[in-house]
């Protein structure tokens, strides 16, 4: 009698995979807006013309009323006067400490946030000035020079302070570009940084106020509390992360979240932080997958190896 | 022959009295899957209702569930007129008028999102419709948002408390 | 009273006391299994592996799990997937074998009626698995509650409002199912007592009771043919291994049975190492969020068709065939009129009923996935109405059934 044996695993294998291709790749295809990647080329912002001089863009960054009046730059010496809770309370978020901008941050984007803030971070339908609703960045006006000249100048001495691409870790690129708004509970991170192991339960909860009294600030600001990232990896993708950074209203039209404009090295490494948030076991998933798959490819073999022993008498 | 007989009905005897017992927990294991009394107790929620502005849908929490709160601007309560079971469902605190409701789906209990610009509600689950006042405009809800039992206290609303203007909903059918 | 020797080894001291010769003839090697069949067989088998690999999994999860609605999350999302050591290996396998394991109960399932192996004596086999069904339905929903994320929580307050029944409005029975007024401690505490205690027990009773269903009326074979086993056993005891009609379980059949289980188990490592996402829901990654509605809420793909079903209706008629699905496949041995249990493709009409029912209940669960939208949801309206025609045709076609 024929053998109809494979004429039903093709059936059977037909069948699971038409199921899984609809209720998988199809049914979330259908559910999920597509948004294609733009490689993190900030293509709308003008490209930088003028070469930045280091020394001169120190002067303008160190300027009265320029940057260091809401900025610390501790690489620099420039510590910050105020701490987070209070800087949050004045302009609902704290201002990141500049130190590594010039690396964690397109240098296109820098030129364009520094002229144009609402602009930049494509929060312009909330921050309307004619409106009065001002972003609490305030513009660079100039220096009274050439401002693109000025600006290249600022944008270059920043790049000169930050640490190298290679320096750049995981951590330090999503505190920069992240960390300010979203915690990561399962890395200990807050708002207000890292939460210190403390000795007795009354400074741990002195600790925890300050992060609900800055996240109450937050709240005011940005319309609701930023969700916690530890999971994200899992519950959004890679792609959906790394695309929503490069430009938030792709995806959530009007939402309060700024552009992070982080540059596309920068872009992965944060990723690779929320890697490590939600899946940290994944080279030991990859390494032990490997040997389990040629275990259990042994196994089989042995196992048609006994039956076809077996039934050589049944014939 | 009597004797088997005997046996057999103080078997069934046996059986009646064990099975009375199994009957007896039986109510026991029932009673223990009821919610807790602290769980009863935490029902109330008490609304200050000057802080709403108009046309602004706030969601409020009691027992656990989204309670709609939209203050009616003179434009809805325009729409609203001659429209019976619309007005049949207006909450008046005040000089204002209010929808305050259960914020689930009457379908099978999402929670539907306000849209400001069309003025009505869209549940995401099953694609259910309802209007500013509460009424289902599209199927499959079976009925309106419910409304939890309030009882107004000067410009307060206590939600959980059975007052009149609730009871009289409740009799002529506008809620469950 | 028995009369006990002094025993000639650790095998006739166990002997003597549990009989173990004789359980081993019924259970094992005098159990006969017809030649005749191909690997759909297995599926038994591959399922009690399964299985195995679910309650393995599950006790090493359970160590580490914490059924309350402020630490479940964490418990496995941090304490599980980070701190201990291969804890993500256990939930891998925990929640893909969750999934897999319905893949194999419908291949099982639609082996059983394309072969005709509910009928002449096998009904016990055929209602007795339709309870494992509902067992193993009843477990899965309860584990996909523990986690408590956002698809745990939502897919929770969306199967208790079923119990509500439409316009009775039975809020009462849902609360006393919840314990509360939305899905809340007490909940998420049954649901755990569910899922690792109650329903285990009784899924573990069933298979019991499906296994000693088989033993008499034998297995089925592929061309339906009636065999006299006694017949062909002492054939085979006699020493015509190879003019047997039959085999012994083991190790004849068994060795098929695990040739089919080494395979299945690459199949399935390499969804636990390399392709999880399908069972593990990304919405369930967000913790749950009772004011918070995920923008799609679908149940695990195994449910999806009876999911479809109750969808495209109002609540009540919807609540009515989605009762209707749920029961319907019981009843087949007795909605089955025909006299032949032979493989579908020699009896005609039901030929066609078989593949029309296993292509629309895939359309079913595509549709049951897909957002509820023209032109989804006119499919599914059609899908599920076709669904209920078909059983409803049953009876009748299969009643004019020539005898083959």
């Amino acid at each position: 009698m024929k053998n109809k044996e494979p004429l039903i695993l093709a059936v059977v294998v037909v069948f699971s995979l038409i199921v899984y291709y609809l209720v998988e790749p199809y049914a979330h295809h259908v559910m999920h807006k597509q948004v294609e990647s733009e490689n993190f080329v900030y293509a709308d912002l003008p490209a930088i013309t003028k070469t930045g001089n280091v020394a001169n863009g120190k002067e303008l960054v160190m300027g009265a009323g320029a940057c260091t009046g809401c900025h610390s730059i501790e690489v620099a010496g420039v510590a910050a006067s105020m701490d987070p809770v209070s800087a949050a309370g004045a302009y609902g978020v704290n201002p990141p400490d500049l130190s590594n901008a010039g690396v964690v941050f397109d240098a296109k984007f820098l030129d364009a946030l520094i002229k144009n803030p609402a602009e930049a971070l494509k929060v312009s339908h909330k921050f309307d000035e004619s409106k009065g609703q001002m972003h609490p960045m305030i513009p660079f006006y100039g220096a009274g020079g050439d401002i693109d000249q000025e600006v290249a100048d600022m944008v270059a001495y920043l790049q000169s302070i930050a640490v190298s691409q290679e320096e750049l870790t995981p951590k330090m690129a999503y505190e920069n570009a992240c960390g300010r708004c979203h915690a990561v509970g399962y890395e200990k991170w807050t708002q207000i940084g890292e939460k210190p192991k403390f000795k007795y339960e009354k400074d741990s909860l002195a600790f925890d106020i300050k992060v609900l009294e800055y996240q109450d600030s937050l709240k005011a600001y940005m319309g609701k509390l930023p969700p916690d990232l530890s999971m994200y990896y899992r519950s959004r993708g890679e792609h959906f992360i790394l695309t929503l950074m490069e430009n938030p209203q792709n995806h959530l039209a009007g939402t309060a979240m700024p552009r992070v404009g982080v540059s596309a090295e920068s872009a992965e490494k944060v990723m690779e932080h929320l890697k490590d948030a939600a899946d940290p076991k994944r080279q030991e998933r990859a390494e032990i997958g490997m040997n389990v798959m040629i275990y259990i490819i042994i196994f089989a073999i042995f196992a048609i190896l006994w039956k076809k022993q077996v039934w050589r008498d049944l014939h | 022959m009597k004797d088997n007989s005997r046996r057999g009905f103080m078997g069934k005897a046996f059986g009646a009295v064990a099975g009375v017992g199994a009957v007896a927990s039986l109510y026991a294991m029932k009673k223990s899957w009821d919610p807790l009394p602290s769980v009863k107790a935490a029902g109330f929620t008490t609304l200050d209702m000057s802080n709403y502005e108009e046309d602004v849908m706030i969601t409020e929490k009691w027992r656990g569930k989204p309670i709609f709160v939209l203050k009616k601007s003179a434009k809805v309560m325009k729409k609203e007129e001659g429209n019976p079971e619309a007005e049949a469902r207006n909450i008046k605190v005040g000089n204002d008028n209010y929808m305050i409701a259960i914020g689930l789906c009457t379908h099978l209990g999402c929670i539907p999102a306000f849209r400001k610009e069309e003025g009505n509600f869209l549940c995401a689950c099953h694609g259910g419709m309802f209007d500013a006042s509460g009424l289902a405009i599209k199927s499959p809800p079976p009925r309106g948002f419910d409304i939890p039992p309030f009882k107004i206290d000067g410009n307060k609303l206590v939600l959980g408390e059975v007052g009149p203007e609730y009871q009289a909903m409740k009799d002529n059918g506008v809620t469950l | 009273m028995a009369n006990f020797t002094k025993a000639t080894g650790i095998k006739d001291w166990l002997d003597q006391r549990l009989a173990i010769d004789k359980v081993e003839k019924v259970m094992m090697s005098e159990y006969w299994i017809p030649k005749n069949i191909n690997f759909l067989w297995a599926m038994g088998m591959v399922l009690v592996i399964t299985f195995a690999l679910l309650v393995v999994s599950g006790i090493f999860l359970l160590m580490y799990y914490v059924p309350t609605v402020d630490e479940a999350f964490n418990s496995v999302n941090y304490t599980i997937m980070r701190e201990v050591d291969f804890g993500w290996l256990w939930r891998h396998v925990h929640g893909v074998a969750a999934s897999v394991v319905f893949l194999i109960i419908y291949i099982h399932m639609f082996t059983g009626i394309y072969y005709g192996s509910y009928k002449k004596g096998r009904e016990m086999i055929w209602i007795s698995g339709m309870l494992l069904f509902v067992a193993f339905s009843a477990e899965a929903f309860s584990g996909y509650m523990l986690p408590w994320g956002q698809m745990s929580y939502w897919a929770g307050m969306v199967i208790t409002n079923l119990f509500a029944g439409g316009s009775l409005h039975a809020d009462g029975l849902v609360e006393w199912i919840r314990g509360d007024y939305v899905p809340a401690q007490a909940f998420l505490g049954r649901f755990f007592m569910l899922h690792v205690l109650l329903i285990p027990l009784a899924i573990m009773g069933l298979i019991g009771l499906h296994f000693g269903a088989l033993r008499i009326p034998h297995v089925n074979n592929q061309e339906g043919e009636e065999i006299d086993f006694d017949k062909e056993a002492k054939k085979y005891l006699d020493g015509d291994k190879a003019g047997s009609k039959v085999m012994r379980f083991a190790n004849d059949f068994m060795s098929k049975d695990m040739m089919v289980v080494g395979v299945y188990l690459v199949f399935f490592f390499y969804l636990v190492f390399y392709n999880y996402g399908f069972a593990m829901d990304p919405v369930n990654f967000d913790p749950a969020d009772g004011l918070k509605t995920p923008a799609h809420i679908y149940p695990e793909w195994y449910f999806l068709w009876s999911y479809e079903i109750l969808r495209p209706f109002g609540i009540d008629l919807g609540l009515i065939l989605f009762a209707f699905a749920q029961v319907i496949f019981v009843l087949l041995p007795f909605l089955d009129r025909s006299p032949n249990a032979v493989p579908a493709n020699r009896r005609g009409l039901f030929a066609i009923w078989f593949w029309v029912m296993l292509v629309n209940m895939i359309v079913l669960t595509a549709m049951g996935k897909l957002p509820p939208e023209d032109p989804f949801s006119t499919i599914g309206f059609v899908s599920a109405v076709l669904f209920v025609a078909q059983w409803l045709a049953l009876p009748i076609i299969t009643s004019y059934e020539k005898k083959v």
